[in-house]
């Protein structure tokens, strides 16, 4: 009979293993880890809990992050799943990995600058400088503080004439 | 008054506020005057509605009589509402959504920084991440109220006089009663005396920047407190609840 302590059955890093790769449902280039929704794995004997945290509190994402989780666990035979989401520390484009920042510019969305570059001016037109992420010009334009969803703004670019999505500092 | 029945009028206070100026943004919906402006209020929209969930939620669990966010927002009645009078004013032309959400976000800008050291976690933890969102409403609105202030001579008409007319409802804002005293003194709550320091301070820098002039002192409109609304409320319940009412208990 297969023993059905979890505590004895898993380890922590290997249920974080199993997470880390669930990819972003709008941003399918980086995972849960990169993006630093994934906080944390605790394991009951008789349930796994796992901790995250929103990007922003109406994302439309989260759900789908939560019934991932749960989906992708069921698949390694875990069917007591409780999902916790913590709001504190507030998510931060900071906790964002170099290489995901790396992989947002390849898939066309040019990455947060830093935690600072958009704070704190009532009237600042977001960071200096958005370099494209097709052209690599540094001569673009802000369109829009929204883009396709809250997370990102709209910028263009004056040399390419492309349009493209910039993912701002909070 | 326990401190825990003050402090589930707070979270309605702060998650109903949040509901109906969300609901009155989600209606520009599809009908913005240009793309990109209807692509941004309805992301604030979203976010809006994203604050009032965490807040719901939470005075939910402290009634503890297992009443979710989805409870508390479809089935309450209009007498039962906390927001402020300013989030249920009408959307009326752009001029006066763009007039509305600068004072809303001005005041929840100033009000979630003062909450960030609140006692109580949940409401600290809250008021940190919301102060992010809240920070691009407020910069979204008051760009445009400078523009439209320092455009043509209609524009600049047009906003002033929105600014005027949404002007009596500001007094609600800042009003407080038993509630905010017994969680004042927990170290909860904050004195909205102070907050309406610093929204002044905000709100006449950009009203000064967009080349308008601010409302004269005028007899304030008040009910918060008491769940008193204007006419406009139970309309639009009445719109956001419909599918609650005609069909209970029904999910996506």
């Amino acid at each position: 009979m297969v023993n059905e302590d979890y505590t004895i059955r898993y380890t922590k890093n290997q249920v974080w293993e199993f997470l880390k790769e669930i990819p972003d449902p709008e941003i399918p280039v980086i995972t849960i880890e990169e993006l630093g929704v994934l906080r944390d794995v605790e394991i009951t004997p008789t349930t796994i809990i796992v901790t995250i945290t929103p990007t922003y509190t109406g994302c439309p994402a989260m759900k789908m992050f939560e019934d991932d989780i749960v989906s992708t666990l069921k698949e390694k035979g875990i069917d007591n799943v409780q999902i916790k989401m913590v709001y504190s520390p507030a998510w931060t484009t900071d906790w964002m990995t170099k290489e995901a920042k790396e992989k947002l510019r390849e898939y066309g969305i040019a990455p947060p600058i830093d935690g600072t570059a958009d704070k704190g001016v009532l009237f600042a037109n977001g960071p200096k400088v958005v370099v494209c992420p097709r052209c690599k010009s540094k001569n673009t334009s802000l369109k829009s503080q929204f883009g396709s969803t809250a997370c990102k703004a709209l910028y263009t670019c004056d040399e390419c004439l492309e349009p493209f999505d910039y993912f701002k500092c909070i | 008054m326990t401190t825990n029945e003050a402090l589930i009028n707070y979270c309605l206070r702060l998650g109903d506020s949040s509901l109906i100026l969300g609901q009155r943004m989600s209606e520009w919906c599809s009908n913005g005057p240009i793309l990109e402006e209807d692509i941004a209020m309805t992301n604030v929209a979203l976010d809006l509605i994203g604050q009032s969930r965490t807040m719901l939620t939470y005075a939910g669990k402290l009634e503890g009589k297992g009443r979710t966010e989805d409870d508390l927002a479809y089935k309450r009645e209009e007498r039962e509402f906390y927001n402020t009078l300013l989030s249920e004013r009408p959307n009326g032309h752009f001029g006066d959504t763009v007039a509305r959400n600068f004072l809303h976000s001005a005041f929840f800008y100033h009000l979630f920084q003062a909450l960030k050291s609140s006692e109580d976690e949940m409401i600290a933890a809250h008021a940190a991440k919301s102060i992010k969102e809240v920070t691009y409403h407020l910069r979204h609105s008051s760009e445009w109220l400078v523009r439209l202030g320092d455009g043509t001579e209609e524009s600049h008409n047009k906003i002033q006089e929105s600014l005027n007319d949404l002007w009596e409802f500001t007094g609600d804002l800042f009003e407080m009663n038993e509630v905010d005293e017994i969680l004042i003194k927990e170290g909860i709550a904050v004195d909205l005396a102070e907050v309406k320091k610093e929204w002044d301070k905000t709100i006449n820098q950009v009203i000064e920047r967009a080349t308008l002039t601010k409302p004269e002192e005028c007899y304030m409109q008040s009910g918060r407190l008491n769940a008193m609304h204007s006419e406009y409320l139970g309309h639009l319940i009445a719109e956001m609840q419909f599918l609650q009412r005609a069909y209970p208990e029904a999910q996506w």
